[in-house]
């Protein structure tokens, strides 16, 4: 590429006294204070959450009431900050979903940790955890900033899936071919 | 009522006035403040403080809501802030100095509203009596050399800080005051030389400068802004410079000052800093108004006396007097607004910028427009 030299013009005598300049910025600024603010007034005023959001991350049960989680662990080894903690815990036999066999006795995710990464939704086989749209959390003290598992359960909801994927695995069991 | 008034000794009616006129700069400075705010959150497209309301008043059902948005409680919050909070003093301060500093600079932004004519109304002779505190003949002289006093201020305060960035911005200022005060006064020139026509009574009087506007015909009602544009913009970047405005806002200089020369100052004597400033700018805008813009004149070309006569109130010296003076104000206040609305759009200068318009530009253009106008007055008066 060849260089190009740019003749640049010499400053006109109007130019170089600014004043046209000054009215034009001046007529910017009163155009910007006659528009409307772009302000969202926060409380009152909320922004609307895209889809695929990543907010607080939240447990969910499937349509049929279960909880999804089966304390596998594995968002507790993948959280970056070590934000998750689960105690596993055993289904009682005679729970209509004694086949899980596991769920969590104890879920806690520490928010003044979480990262909002979303590996924990990334890693998790049983599509349990997910970031949903809630963005706004606060408390007064290090303990309440901590989401136990009812919490997590309450603030997740119901995913409406239909792969009721343990109940196929249980009817298959009971076929004699498990896989 | 009027009559009780006059039949009081003199230095009472005089205190009584001068009250009145603290009455309503305080509040106007306070307003300003919130204006300043408000302008600058519109500007950049924020609603602005629009929160603080007292729970009494929250009750009040259209004008509660209203007085809200438009932050008026805050400025009381600001005040009550400022009045109460702790009124630290540092040790490392020269005390005495330190303290006089916000008292010198509230005294002369105080004084030259003695000299500003604010208003007039017609005797039943005809003649046009100027409402102000002290109908001084030398007017603007008295206001230049006062205002010129507020200097002493920056400087007491940025040395009596004992501290780097306060000295500093007290060096600045002190350099930018006195730099720019020789364009003001030079840029006025021309209109008393245009006054003063060979044998008329001799007058630096600002109600002069008005009247003069006002009088029938096309020259005689054209407003000086309009006759001298020239010496009205180097008259209004002058008053930037001098009231410390942006874009010649050097004695503060957040940015690389921390806060210039009122860094060591908090709670009420930053507020006598604050105040002094608004009633220096209120001031400015007062003199540039009765100078170039016709004073208390509604329109050019439309004298106080030809619209009071429209309303027919010409025979109503209150009623006449009350219209002037909201004209006025009017007219200050749309001026305070264009500070503000230049602080948004002129970004600040450098120092060496600063000095070398105000030395190499502003005074040259303002000795040879005088040079101009001094040559032409003499050509057409003789």
């Amino acid at each position: 590429m060849a260089i190009i030299p740019l003749e640049r013009k010499p400053l006109t005598l109007a130019e170089r006294t600014y004043i046209p300049q000054i009215l034009g910025g001046l007529k910017t600024t009163l155009a910007r204070l006659l528009k409307p603010t772009e302000t969202l007034e926060y409380p009152e005023q909320r922004p609307a959450i895209p889809s695929g959001y990543r907010g607080v991350p939240t447990l969910v049960r499937d349509p049929n009431g279960r909880e999804k989680c089966v304390s596998c662990q594995l968002c507790e080894f993948v959280c970056p900050p070590k934000a998750i903690r689960i105690t596993p815990g055993s289904i009682p036999v005679d729970a209509p979903t004694a086949h899980v066999e596991k769920a969590p006795q104890a879920f806690d995710i520490d928010m003044l940790r979480c990262i909002y990464c979303g590996l924990c939704q990334e890693v998790c086989p049983e599509e349990a955890i997910f970031l949903q749209a809630q963005y706004s959390m606060s408390g007064y003290t290090r303990e309440e900033m901590v989401n136990h598992k009812d919490r997590l359960y309450e603030l997740g909801g119901t995913l409406p899936d239909q792969h009721h994927k343990w109940d196929k695995k249980l009817a298959a069991e009971k076929h004699g071919n498990a896989h | 009522m009027s009559d009780f008034f006059f039949q009081l000794h003199p230095v009472i009616q005089g205190l009584i006035k001068g009250l009145a006129v603290i009455a309503v700069i305080f509040p106007i400075a306070g307003i300003c403040s919130m204006a300043e705010r408000k302008v600058s959150a519109w500007i950049q497209g924020r609603p602005g403080p629009n929160r603080a309301i007292p729970f009494w008043f929250a009750w009040v059902p259209v004008l509660g809501p209203f007085l809200q948005r438009l932050g008026i409680f805050h400025v009381m919050a600001d005040g009550g802030k400022m009045l109460f909070k702790e009124d630290s003093l540092p040790g490392h301060v020269n005390k005495f100095y330190f303290i006089l500093a916000p008292i010198v600079a509230m005294m002369p932004a105080l004084t030259t509203v003695t000299a500003v004519p604010f208003g007039a109304y017609f005797d039943p002779a005809g003649r046009t009596i100027p409402l102000g505190l002290a109908p001084v003949d030398v007017g603007l002289l008295a206001v230049f050399a006062v205002s010129s006093l507020g200097v002493y201020s920056l400087i007491l305060a940025g040395w009596a800080s004992n501290s780097k960035y306060p000295f500093l911005g007290g060096v600045r200022a002190s350099a930018q005051l006195i730099s720019y005060e020789l364009s003001l006064t030079l840029s006025v020139i021309p209109v008393f030389l245009w006054i003063n026509a060979p044998g008329t009574e001799g007058t630096m009087s600002l109600a002069r400068a008005v009247e003069f506007q006002s009088q029938p015909g096309f020259l005689g009602g054209t407003w000086f802004i309009f006759l001298m544009p020239v010496s009205a913009l180097v008259f209004l970047i002058s008053l930037f410079a001098e009231t410390n405005r942006l874009p010649f806002d050097m004695a503060e200089g957040e940015a690389d000052l921390v806060g210039g020369f009122h860094t060591e100052y908090g709670a009420f004597k930053w507020g006598l800093f604050f105040v002094a400033e608004y009633s220096h700018m209120l001031i400015g805008s007062g003199i540039f108004t009765l100078l170039f813009l016709g004073g208390w004149n509604p329109l050019p070309w439309l004298s106080l006396g030809q619209f009071a006569a429209l309303l027919h109130v010409a025979h109503l010296p209150l009623a006449v007097g009350v219209l002037s003076i909201v004209i006025f104000l009017g007219k200050v206040l749309a001026m305070i607004f264009f500070f503000m609305w230049v602080r948004w759009t002129v970004p600040r200068f450098r120092y060496d910028q600063v000095m070398k318009l105000g030395w190499q530009k502003l005074l040259p253009l303002a000795i040879a427009n005088l040079l101009f106008y001094a040559i032409a007055i003499a050509v057409i008066q003789k």
